[in-house]
């Protein structure tokens, strides 16, 4: 019992130390202009609670375009990774060819690699493409992801041998057995790439801001480093705008959290 | 009987297959190319100019500076983030009630964009943020410290910011790793009468031992490669002079407009990869020789 009091006070000192700044931004962008966010007795609960700063932060920065142009990279790599990843996975992990193991082995190299170390001269790719300052030039180098591929292929590899056995003598081809018998069976595993591209490509930063150039194209997080740095040093408005570009992601994870943790369990999760 | 046509593999491997050779495995060989021209980042003719690029990277004093925040950096988060995670995922290890709440909540920092977080940090961080105000009405401190101004507490605060946002990863990582300790090693330690700390050290920490080589590799390679939390702190400046720019922040400012360079860029990536290497290298060898 003693324990199980200790445990609980040590955890919610925890969780004050992690989710206590969220709540702190999420009250300064509630607080009214006559209140004083800079008082020395900083209260938590707004005394003039409005949404005003919400829209001012669309008066300073247009909003709604970074937020289209953040959900559009997005749903470009969600469905990128979705698609290809899971052809490549099935690939290696369930038809036998010869050059597999190579192929396997290009995938695993990419890990060692931290991805700054290429930015550059993947810019220089881009540009080339003809794609700087476009947002399907911030997309693309994130559509199929090293990573995903792995995740899928430890997926597909991790079923049982006979089922693709029973299909091939039923004379099913491999599409499929892909779609009708190996896909059911990793959902879960698609449900952590489909959540994690979309976190990643959502709050991707140092990215966007290389090959970004017009504020018209700027994505929500370029948009708000955008607001703090030019426009203003009002903390309302700039919490607001943090809070806008979070609260969708926040919404997002709790609500497929289980499909996460249920992973981490699996051993699906490593990066 | 076969089970596929030769081409069939190749057909669905070919889309991620030629991503991952354009975007990662040709970028790599490209940078080291690219760190020999004079390369500008609005196109037009580039020359090689041979190890040109490399030199001025010896006598470049932001790349000193850059080399040195990154020693700091990684000598506190490497220890702060190798241990407190562990810690944090044995507490929520236990199946309680409202654990499922709790280990969602601690990975919320991890979910936020850095931007997002960056922000809210330098508020907090501000002179007459939460943290400053708090201080002096609790008679900690007479003024506040300027933690946004400073050369070094820059850095201080920084870190602190990294590892805030890193417990809730690793948490997960040690999560996993935990899952697999062996149970009757712990049911054996509490019939020999061993407290918590006693199995912590003798059961837990030997039983999850790749694990913490893992994360400390994870870490140090992260503490590498830091951008946004020194770039949001600062507002883009680097403070100070620019002396609390990263590696990657100066081969940021190096790629764009009209006088960046991305030969020197490049130079400052392959700079990036060999000091990256190194933690890598020494953590798997320190690793292996203790399997021995």
């Amino acid at each position: 019992m003693k324990e199980k009091i200790l445990r609980y006070v040590l955890l919610v000192l925890v969780l004050i130390i992690t989710v206590g700044p969220f709540l702190w931004q999420l009250s300064t962008s509630l607080k009214g202009a006559g209140e004083d966010i800079y008082t020395s007795t900083p209260s938590f609960v707004p005394q003039q609670p409005t949404l005003n700063n919400y829209a001012r932060v669309a008066d300073a920065i247009p909003v709604w375009r970074y937020i289209g142009n953040s959900l559009l990279v997005a749903v470009l790599t969600v469905g990128g990774n979705l698609i290809f990843t899971t052809l490549a996975g099935y690939a290696i992990a369930r038809l036998k060819f010869r050059g597999r193991g190579i192929v396997l082995g290009l995938f695993l190299a990419t890990l060692v690699l931290p991805g700054e170390v290429t930015i550059i001269s993947q810019f220089v790719t881009i540009r080339d493409l003809g794609l700087a300052d476009t947002l399907l030039g911030v997309a693309l180098p994130t559509m199929i992801s090293a990573l995903n591929v792995l995740l899928m292929f430890n997926a597909f590899r991790a079923l049982p041998a006979d089922i693709d056995e029973a299909a091939i003598v039923d004379g099913a081809n491999a599409w499929q057995r892909l779609v009708r018998v190996a896909l059911p069976s990793v959902r879960g595993t698609l449900a952590v790439v489909a959540i994690f591209s979309f976190i990643a490509a959502w709050d991707d930063f140092l990215w966007p801001l290389i090959v970004l150039t017009s504020p018209d194209k700027f994505t929500l997080t370029v948009g708000l480093q955008y607001l703090s740095g030019t426009f203003t040093q009002d903390q309302r408005l700039i919490a607001a705008g943090t809070m806008i570009a979070f609260l969708p992601i926040a919404v997002l994870f709790s609500a497929l959290q289980r499909y996460f943790f249920k992973g981490v369990e699996e051993g699906g999760v490593k990066g | 009987m076969r089970s596929h046509r030769w081409f069939t593999p190749w057909v669905l491997v070919a889309p991620a297959l030629i991503s991952v050779l354009g975007f990662s495995i040709w970028p790599s060989i490209n940078t080291l190319r690219l760190s020999f021209t004079d390369t500008k980042p609005l196109g037009g003719d580039a020359d090689y100019v041979g190890l040109r690029n490399y030199t001025d990277m010896l006598h470049d004093g932001q790349v000193a500076d850059a080399l040195l925040n990154s020693v700091v950096y990684m000598a506190i988060c490497l220890p702060l983030l190798t241990v407190l995670p562990l810690l944090i995922a044995i507490l929520v290890e236990k199946q309680l009630k409202f654990i499922a709440f709790f280990r969602t909540a601690f990975y919320v920092p991890v979910i936020a964009s850095a931007v997002v977080v960056g922000l809210m940090w330098t508020w907090m961080l501000d002179d007459r943020g939460f943290i400053n105000s708090l201080a002096q009405r609790l008679h900690i401190l007479q003024e506040p410290l300027p933690f946004l101004t400073d050369r070094w507490l820059i850095i201080i605060s920084a870190v602190s910011l990294t590892v805030w946002k890193g417990l809730g990863y690793y948490m997960i990582v040690y999560l996993a790793a935990l899952g697999n300790v062996r149970k009757d090693l712990h049911e054996a330690a509490v019939m020999d009468g061993a407290g918590p700390i006693r199995r912590f050290w003798s059961v837990t920490v030997p039983g999850v031992r790749g694990t913490i080589f893992l994360v400390a590799i994870l870490v140090s390679v992260a503490a590498l490669r830091v951008f946004s939390e020194l770039y949001l702190l600062t507002a883009g400046t680097g403070g100070p002079g620019g002396q609390d720019s990263s590696l990657v922040m100066l081969i940021q400012q190096y790629a764009r407009g009209f006088y960046g360079d991305l030969g020197y860029a490049s130079a400052l990536s392959v700079l990036l990869f060999v000091v990256a290497v190194v933690p890598m290298i020494v953590l798997a060898r320190l690793n292996s020789r203790g399997d021995r």
